[in-house]
């Protein structure tokens, strides 16, 4: 009976597709991957499995959206743009521009009375777009011949733009620090959160277990061309991103910090406000929250044994924000597994030292599900990638800024 | 016996500080006192948020028996509430609340649970989430 169910290894694509269309294939979430591979083992499984889900929801920098309003009459060619009084950057046409998630109003007083609290930004306004709110557009120009018109204001809504495109440069780091301030006598407000003094608490910022890259830890699979889940509509990764690092540490074949990084991209038209969520990090900006889903296609057994990987097998540094990071110090205070950090409190130095997330697991839990799901009823097809990306071996790498005296 | 809770916030002149309040409340009013916060130093007023638990009536009478002590007794209206549907469950209010108002308490699911009975309203977490989930009402 199960002879027409069961791939063979190791499976194509195609073959798995052809079950999704069907509506046959078996399709699990990296959580409920562990669990089978615990009980089955590992040749069983992989067997059985055709793809497993992976997510992520937590704050990406490196993200944004372009958009084109349309134009106006008569026509102006925008050189400077503003989104609820958020600065867009304007310069790549007449009527396009891209407003990124970390821009904060011009007049916003940001840490002038510090901790700032930035409640609103480039974030936010992607948020409000997607949520269908009326946002108010300045702009103004030098004025052409062709675009003769010098000054802008008005309504835009997000259904009556030509297109609202999020273009991530930078999503998904296959893993992050656990942050933790050891030197300063203050809480110091970083983009990991506050920071109170003397180890007083630690943040961390990956779904662990869940997190896309670090269950494909070698890219076999997630690469250009892969179709995501992003936001609630169906995206793609359309480069790796921006300080991709493929040769960083790695501890059981799985990087022990930041490494691999994914650019993505989606229409924002489709995507929904739950998804895409504006920031606001006390003392520090403000940022874009990505819900984010990969399918794995279970190709071997090699791709199972990594997407299988428990939270107590992946591990995160521990790094110092108040001296070691802001002044580009290498090394760590240790390293640490997921499995601990989600206990609510680890070890440092002999210290307990409870932990806290910026990156939601249950959210993530509930986009691999969604995820899942839609695989299943046949509603989302996996794509090989069109080329893979920089893998661990290259000479690709992520470099220090060399910084040279400008004589004039 | 209409057993209740009050939360109260006290404000004590320098001059009863040296007095066993807690005691009293306690031993003659019967009455289960649990301290939110407390801020006694020997120069200034002393300030105290309370929970008190007990009969009504008994609750009263301690009440009047602070008064007479000349003890200013206030309402304490400061509450800190949660948007469920800002929430994230991101995890990184649990870390700074000093209460365990905000917990987990299952570890595989990792979703926040808010206990209001345990807030103090310090703010910790108002500060800290980057959604604004948790607002504080007067």
């Amino acid at each position: 009976m199960i002879t027409e169910e069961v791939l063979t290894l190791p499976k194509t694509y195609e073959e798995i597709n052809e079950k999704i269309r069907k509506k046959k294939a078996v399709v699990l979430t990296a959580e409920e991957a562990i669990e089978l591979v615990g009980k089955k083992g590992l040749k069983k499984a992989a067997k059985e499995v055709d793809v497993v889900t992976t997510a992520t929801f937590g704050p990406m920098c490196s993200s944004g959206a372009f958009l084109n309003f349309g134009h106006s009459k008569p026509k102006i060619k925008v050189q400077k743009a503003w989104l609820n009084g958020v600065n867009a950057y304007a310069g790549i046409a007449a009527v396009d521009c891209y407003i990124g998630a970390t821009e904060i109003p011009e007049d916003d007083p940001a840490n002038k009375v510090f901790p700032g609290e930035f409640s609103y930004g480039g974030g936010h306004v992607i948020q409000d777009l997607i949520a269908g709110k009326d946002i108010e557009l300045k702009a103004t120009a030098y004025g052409t011949d062709c675009y003769p018109r010098k000054e802008l204001k008005t309504y835009i809504n997000i259904k009556d733009l030509n297109e609202a495109v999020l273009v991530n440069p930078r999503n998904c780091y296959q893993n992050y620090n656990v942050a933790v301030n050891k030197h300063s006598k203050r809480t110091i407000y970083t983009y990991m959160g506050a920071l109170k003094p003397k180890l007083g608490n630690a943040n961390y910022c990956s779904a662990g277990q869940l997190s896309p890259l670090l269950k494909d830890p070698y890219y076999k699979t997630i690469g250009v061309g892969t179709r995501v889940w992003v936001g609630g509509a169906q995206g793609y990764v359309y480069w790796w991103g921006t300080q991709h690092s493929p040769n960083a540490e790695r501890k059981n074949g799985v990087p022990v910090g930041g490494a691999g990084t994914l650019a993505i991209v989606g229409d924002l038209k489709q995507m929904k406000p739950e998804w895409i969520v504006g920031t606001s990090m006390r003392g520090y900006g403000v940022t874009l929250t990505v819900g984010l889903g990969i399918p794995i296609p279970i190709l071997n057994e090699e791709i199972l044994k990594y997407a299988a990987k428990k939270d107590e097998e992946l591990f995160a540094p521990i790094i110092d924000y108040s001296k070691d990071y802001p002044n580009a110090k290498p090394g760590n205070l240790g390293t640490v597994n997921y499995k601990q950090l989600k206990s609510g409190s680890i070890k440092i130095q002999g210290k307990d030292v409870p932990t806290g997330a910026l990156s939601s697991y249950s959210k993530a839990l509930e986009i691999a599900t969604i995820l899942k799901k839609e695989i299943k009823k046949g509603k989302f097809q996996i794509t090989k990638p069109v080329q893979l990306l920089p893998q661990a071996g290259s000479k690709y790498g992520f470099k220090m800024l060399k910084e040279r005296p400008v004589r004039r | 016996m209409a057993e209740t809770s009050k939360r109260l916030v006290l404000h004590f002149p320098k001059t009863i500080i040296d007095q066993p309040i807690v005691y009293r409340l306690i031993k003659d009013f019967d009455l289960i006192f649990n301290i939110l916060k407390a801020k006694v130093t020997p120069d200034e007023e002393g300030l105290l948020v309370i929970e008190l638990t007990g009969d009504e009536k008994n609750i009263n009478k301690g009440l009047e028996y602070l008064k007479g002590l000349g003890v200013k007794v206030e309402p304490f209206s400061k509450e800190v509430t949660r948007d469920d549907k800002k929430c994230t469950n991101c995890t990184v209010c649990v870390a700074v609340c000093p209460t365990n108002a905000l917990h987990i308490p299952d570890r595989k699911t990792m979703r926040v649970e808010y206990d209001n009975s345990k807030c103090i309203a310090c703010e910790a977490c108002v500060e800290v989430c980057p959604y604004k989930a948790m607002k504080v009402r007067y």
